[in-house]
């Protein structure tokens, strides 16, 4: 899926790498909790969540995510678009609570994927 | 690469909004050695849960990461409180971290499974109240 078709979807905000809408994402993870996004080894997903800090840019770095969507219009500090835009990584913000998000998401066709047992 | 290349870092324990600055150094560093993305993926978030374990339970520490022709060696070494019980640890879901940090994305139990999870050893040796030693395999051949 399209990260400009992710926009359109979820009615979001583009905060920053505009330029990069027009990327793929072919997963997607919804948490509040970066070591359980963490357990799921996905390149080119998105990451939905409600939490703000600077580690939800650094998780989606270190998993290689290109896009992370912000819900509930949380919105994200200066320095993790700095942060963000150093990575090519997509911001966007959503008015949608995180289950309403990734319902649309997935109903759409973009679905998760499993984690690797220990 | 015919000679083992090494990577020092150290983890500075009291803040955490710089945590992970060393993993997002030593992937840059493993990039430009030409390592595959997928084993890139894999020692850069076994070293960030790493890292941010060192932050949130032991004040900091030192991490190495060595380069063979062979394999990469994370070595992590903190002078914390120590783990009382590794195989409780280890556990998905277990964890002492307090409600602080979970208000902060971690602390969820996942931090030393998702290291063994993405390397192909991981060893630890831990000493309640002088720390803790962790060292993290990835083979590349």
């Amino acid at each position: 899926m399209k990260i400009s078709t992710i926009q359109e979807l979820l009615d979001a905000e583009v905060i920053c790498c505009e330029e990069d809408l027009s990327r793929h994402v072919y997963s997607a993870c919804g948490s509040d909790m970066m070591s359980d996004v963490l357990a799921y080894v996905k390149d080119q997903a998105v990451l939905l969540t409600g939490l703000v800090n600077s580690q939800v840019v650094r998780t989606a770095e270190m998993m290689d995510m290109n896009c992370i969507v912000f819900v509930r219009s949380k919105m994200p500090t200066a320095e993790m678009v700095e942060l963000a835009k150093e990575s090519n990584i997509v911001i966007m913000a959503t008015k949608k609570r995180m289950y309403e998000a990734c319902g649309i998401l997935y109903s759409n066709g973009l679905v998760g994927n499993r984690v690797k047992s220990v | 690469m015919s000679e083992a290349l090494t990577f020092h870092f150290d983890v500075d324990g009291a803040d955490f909004t710089s945590a992970g600055q060393a993993s997002v150094q030593v992937k840059k560093n493993l990039r430009l050695l030409g390592i595959s993305p997928d084993i890139i993926r894999r020692v850069s978030i076994a070293m960030y849960e790493g890292e941010i374990n060192m932050v949130i339970h032991a004040g900091g520490g030192e991490a190495d990461v060595t380069v063979t022709e062979e394999e990469i060696v994370i070595s992590l070494r903190d002078h914390g409180p120590g783990i009382k019980d590794i195989d409780q640890a280890m556990q998905e879901g277990f964890s002492t971290a307090s409600d602080r940090i979970r208000t902060l994305g971690f602390g969820a139990g996942m931090g030393l499974p998702n290291m063994k999870r993405y390397t192909d050893h991981m060893e630890i040796r831990s000493e309640l109240g002088k720390g803790t030693d962790i060292t993290m395999r990835v083979n590349l051949k």
